[in-house]
């Protein structure tokens, strides 16, 4: 019996604090083992770093919340970049409304993966890995795979640029989308339509929402998110990358489970996935100071992934056998 | 042959969360004999049966099986002491063929390898006992309802089963199909095998049955032979019981003028087959039958949840369309569907959302939700019905059945709607919580709002309704007025039989 509630109490302790212990412990770790990690530069690079799956971990959260998973979120980034920087300086349109088409056309990818998870009845997984296939070719067609430098000084001011002249740019546009992302989830009528759907879908469609349209916007939002990330992503490196992202929709998927959202829907809270984000990119920027070998941290971000999914069904692991 | 005892049932006892679904059951299956297993929906057959099956264990009691006596089974010593069942839906792999189904599991082996053709040799003379062709090799998606059953009766033979148990076999299945079946169970019974038979259908039990018990509430009744007992008798041993308090009393409509709210024409869909009835304002219409009647198919389909082939719906006179349930809630109609949790909820969220979620967008300005205005719409609602909660932002799942279904009501109530379809609204509520649902309902009748209730329970139907509608099959049998309506009438409707 008592053993029975230590569990519990644990449960509802990680679930309130877990992560923030978490987040401190790392930091503790790190800034130990590296006296680099405390300087004024590298704590920018890791915001910097945090800002790109952080955006598009807002997107990922509604796609999680809905039961749904989204692995395109690696292609879209480059495909954006590629397509936004291919615009202004070869078709010579203005760099803003390059990015809007390039952040437009994004959003068409995630409205078609919607299109075939809903009326076709594929798998989010199955469809977004075709997707993200699709995309890649794209993306490639459209570079012929060499990257393309960006001239515009307006455009690289959306990566490179400071606010206040200490806060990078990215980090604002992360913060904004976290913001916008926290406002849908609580205070519109299409949030709780979110989560009644994760919730329970025929519940849901029993209680006369379009669950095929909700699924469908969220998809666009996640691709959206992932574009205008890529975009940025362009703007700090000053090209247009195709090669960006192999590893991206993990770290993205990692931020947002850590973060407490459970794959399998209806349950999550968007503060805690900004802070999984931020975990997240302590620990790449941590093992690259460490001077980790890149190929032990494919292993390590690997195991922290299937950790976090673990932790996320922890209720569900200790009351199996009820 | 046919006078030595297989399986014996001994006091058997079942409690589920302190309600007793079977107390202390008794019964004698002989070899050789197709015996009736019959009682209305909740009367403890399905419960019996996954005992002898081993899907559940008994709280106490015994089951004997040839002189010996048994605590409890589980799945494989049932089968292995021979006792075989066929379920209303097959267990079957659709992509594999039909011997290999048969040897699912024990799967017959030549050293590391499969030995087909002795499978083969073995399938096919099962299919020899029981008269049938059948080509082994075709995959079961090849072959129609009927032999996907005869294929599950092989299975069980294939294990040397002494006692078959048939859930409603005849369900899917069209006359002729049913001749073959009826022929098959007679081959059984000559060889000697013992034949539970869970059926509906009165008919049938004269038919092929020699014996019959009957079930009540979880109790024992009475056994007869066919011969001694008539389908008057049967009925009058299933209802039995008397009218207790903890029904409703019935309230006349104050709505005399008879206004028709809604009207149905020859409505069908793939379960229910023309279908028309009238809906009067400030009415009670309920829907009996047994379970699988079409009675939940009717409203689903009106309501835009399921497809409908033909047929016209008229609200207030005006023809109308209602493809899905967003249509619907449009037009003023709502459903609280039969099952809570998987149709009715969204477990893991909370109250307030569950509350709210049918109209939020009445909450709202613009996209934003009004927070004061959900606020206050959830207080009044919880205090409309009196809800018993300790916050409203808790996941719904923290509440008793009792509570979860009044907030499924005030989901419903909240937007408004004139005609309400309530399927089985109070199932697994404890007395208190449901008498206040009833209060509730005549509440909304007086209100003036049209009601269609299903329920399962006869005297929740005999106490709320105005009129009564019965359903077979997924055909309409007949219509009785309140006044006239009793428990025997509506079962004799409810069975099949037409006077």
């Amino acid at each position: 019996m008592t053993k029975k509630k230590d569990i519990s109490t644990f449960i509802t302790a990680y679930q309130k604090f877990g992560i923030l212990v978490i987040l401190i412990v790392e930091i503790i770790i790190f800034a130990i083992l590296s006296d680099k990690f405390f300087a004024t530069n590298n704590l920018m690079l890791v915001g910097r770093q945090i800002s790109f799956f952080g955006m598009s971990a807002v997107g990922m959260t509604m796609v999680l919340l809905l039961g749904e998973i989204d692995i395109s979120v690696g292609s879209i980034l480059a495909f954006s970049g590629c397509l936004a920087v291919k615009l202004m300086e070869e078709g010579g349109i203005n760099p803003f409304i390059a990015c809007v088409i390039a952040v437009g056309i994004s959003v068409l990818f995630g409205f078609l993966t919607g299109v075939f998870v809903t009326r076709f009845q594929i798998p989010s997984l199955i469809a977004t890995l075709a997707m993200q296939q699709i995309i890649k070719g794209c993306t490639y067609l459209l570079t012929g795979g060499i990257p393309i430098r960006a001239s515009s000084e307006g455009f690289k001011f959306f990566g490179q640029g400071f606010v206040f002249g200490v806060v990078p740019t990215p980090i604002l546009f992360m913060i904004a989308l976290f913001i916008i992302g926290f406002v849908v989830l609580h205070s519109t009528c299409f949030g709780r339509r979110i989560y009644a759907v994760g919730g329970n879908n025929e519940a849901a469609r029993l209680s006369g929402i379009k669950t095929n349209k909700v699924r469908i916007i969220v998809f666009m939002i996640s691709a959206a998110t992932a574009g205008i990330a890529g975009i940025i992503m362009a703007s700090r490196m000053g090209t247009g990358q195709p090669s960006v992202g192999t590893d991206f929709a993990m770290d993205v998927l990692t931020a947002t489970v850590l973060g407490g959202v459970m794959l399998t829907g209806g349950k999550g809270k968007i503060l805690n996935v900004f802070i999984g984000a931020i975990i997240i990119g302590i620990l790449t920027n941590g093992l690259v100071l460490l001077d980790v070998l890149e190929y032990w941290q494919w292993i390590v971000k690997g195991f922290v992934f299937l950790f976090a999914v673990a932790m996320s069904n922890i209720e569900l692991f200790f009351n199996k056998d009820k | 042959m046919a006078n030595s005892i297989f399986l014996a049932t001994k006091e058997l006892t079942k409690i589920y969360d302190s309600i007793t679904v079977l107390q202390g059951v008794s019964i004698d299956f002989y070899k050789g004999e197709v015996h009736a297993l019959i009682g209305e929906n909740g009367a403890g057959k399905s419960t019996l049966c996954k005992m002898l099956s081993g899907a559940i264990s008994p709280a106490s009691g015994q089951i004997v099986i040839e002189g010996q006596a048994y605590d409890g089974l589980n799945p494989e010593e049932s089968k292995k002491l021979g006792v075989g069942m066929v379920y209303q839906e097959f267990n079957l792999v659709a992509e594999l063929s039909v011997y290999e189904n048969m040897f699912i599991g024990k799967e017959l082996k030549k050293g590391a390898f499969l030995d087909k053709k002795e499978m083969i040799r073995r399938a096919k003379e099962v299919f020899e006992n029981m008269g049938v062709e059948l080509d082994v090799m075709k995959t079961i998606s090849q072959l129609s309802v009927a032999y996907c059953q005869l294929v599950e009766i092989a299975k069980a033979l294939l294990e040397n089963s002494k006692l078959i148990i048939f859930d409603e076999p005849t369900a899917p299945l069209t006359n002729n199909e049913v001749d073959v079946l009826f022929e098959i169970i007679h081959r059984l019974k000559e060889q000697g095998i013992a034949i539970v038979y869970i059926s509906h259908r009165m008919d049938e039990i004269f038919n092929i049955c020699d014996k019959v018990t009957v079930l009540r509430d979880g109790q024992y009744i009475t056994t007869q032979t066919i011969e001694e007992t008539s389908r008057e008798e049967l009925i009058r041993l299933m209802i039995g019981r008397e009218l207790s308090s903890e029904f409703p009393e019935r309230v006349e409509n104050i709505y005399k003028d008879d206004e028709i709210i809604m009207e149905v024409e020859n409505l069908n869909t793939s379960k229910i087959h023309d279908i028309s009835f009238q809906l009067k304002k400030g009415e009670i219409l309920g829907l009996s039958g047994l379970v699988g009647s079409g009675r939940s198919e009717i409203v689903r389909a009106i309501f835009g949840a399921d497809r409908i082939k033909s047929g016209d719906i008229k609200i207030n006179g005006e023809k109308v369309t209602m493809k899905t349930p967003q249509d619907a809630i449009k037009k003023g109609v709502a459903l609280l569907p039969e099952d809570r949790k998987r149709e009715g909820l969204m477990l893991n969220q909370s109250i307030k959302l569950n509350m709210t979620i049918t109209f939020i967008d009445k909450l709202a300005k613009g996209p934003f939700v009004n927070k004061k205005m959900e606020q206050d719409s959830v207080e009044k609602s919880v205090k409309l019905l009196s809800v018993k909660l300790a916050s409203v932002e808790n996941p719904i799942s923290s509440l008793s059945g009792g509570n979860q279904q009044k907030v499924v009501l005030a989901k419903w109530i909240s937007t408004g709607c004139d005609i309400l379809f309530f399927d089985e609204p109070t199932r697994g509520i404890d007395v208190g919580a449901k008498k206040e649902i009833y209060d509730f309902l005549f509440r909304l009748k007086n209100e003036g709002k049209s009601i269609i209730i299903i329920s399962s329970e006869m005297p929740e139907i005999l106490g709320l309704c105005d009129r009564i509608l019965v359903m077979y099959e997924g055909k309409m049998m007949g219509e009785l007025d309140a006044k006239e309506a009793t428990q025997e009438k509506i079962l004799t409707l409810a069975s099949g039989i037409t006077e």
